[in-house]
């Protein structure tokens, strides 16, 4: 029962911590503008998405190897193979290149950065929906 | 958590840029200094960024790598009442472009203000994660 209220909710779980890394990859982008040979990175956001749906509703609770149990009681704990990036961050394309060897556009970055904020948002509303719709099948009337 | 470490890319940028912003108005300050501690006209100093790993993913922070001075030749101006003029009546004053310093402070606030702008989008993220399941 419990795995499938995580699996129901994996998805949006998944999408936010994308989401997050993306952030962080951008706001790095946008932190290093005047950095000299600094090559912009970014994410493959649907590649990322899929390994980790695959890491986790393949699989979604699998015994964590390198957990010792101490006593009979503990439980089992999860263990979780997508923690970091899944296929690693890729570099920009250069659109507009300059002398220093920074690839940073800012244009790029920004409209990049508020639209991952706003669909890290949306993940946010959505999984917001799933747990009221959740709680209220929960409740009895 | 990956939010919590655009706080610290962010961070690091402004103070890069903070530093750099202090190097324009040393250098603006001093566009006219003909002396300095060791006898010669003051120098134009520039700072030199670099990007630096921070934490676990790809994202890099930023980090001053250090702050050269330019080597480029001083202006030089007749001025023969002035204390530090030659035999011929030149002073040699420092090598400072002023509209070259100002074109840098709009640039450098300007990339304080995206990096201001960074953490307050992560900021007001995290507080609404933070809201998750409730009401």
């Amino acid at each position: 029962m419990l795995d499938k209220l995580d699996a129901a909710f994996s998805f949006h779980q998944n999408a936010l911590r994308m989401r997050g890394q993306r952030q962080e990859l951008i706001a790095a982008n946008i932190a290093n503008a005047d950095t000299p040979n600094y090559k912009a990175r970014d994410m493959d956001f649907a590649a990322a998405m899929k390994s980790a749906a695959a890491g986790v509703n393949a699989q979604p609770f699998k015994a964590a190897q390198n957990m010792t149990k101490t006593s009979e009681q503990h439980l089992a704990g999860v263990l979780s193979n997508n923690s970091g990036l899944p296929s690693g961050a890729l570099y920009r394309p250069i659109v507009q290149g300059s002398v220093d060897g920074n690839t940073v556009d800012m244009d790029v970055e920004r409209n990049q950065f508020a639209d991952n904020a706003i669909r890290y948002e949306a993940s946010l509303t959505m999984i917001n929906g799933q747990i009221k719709k959740m709680l209220s099948a929960l409740q009895s009337q | 958590m990956s939010l919590f470490n655009v706080f610290n890319i962010s961070g690091s940028a402004m103070s890069a840029q903070a530093q750099r912003l202090n190097a324009v108005a040393s250098n603006l300050a001093n566009a006219d200094s003909a002396t300095s501690a060791n006898g010669t006209p003051y120098k134009s100093k520039q700072v030199v960024f670099s990007a630096i790993a921070s934490g676990s993913a790809d994202a890099s922070s930023v980090k001053v790598l250090k702050v050269i001075e330019d080597n480029s030749p001083g202006r030089v101006l007749y001025d023969p009442k002035h204390p530090m003029a030659n035999e011929k009546g030149y002073v040699t004053m420092p090598n400072v472009n002023v509209t070259e310093e100002m074109v840098n402070m709009i640039s450098a606030s300007r990339a304080y203000q995206n990096n201001v702008e960074t953490m307050n989008a992560a900021k007001s993220m995290l507080l609404k994660t933070l809201n998750i399941g409730q009401s």
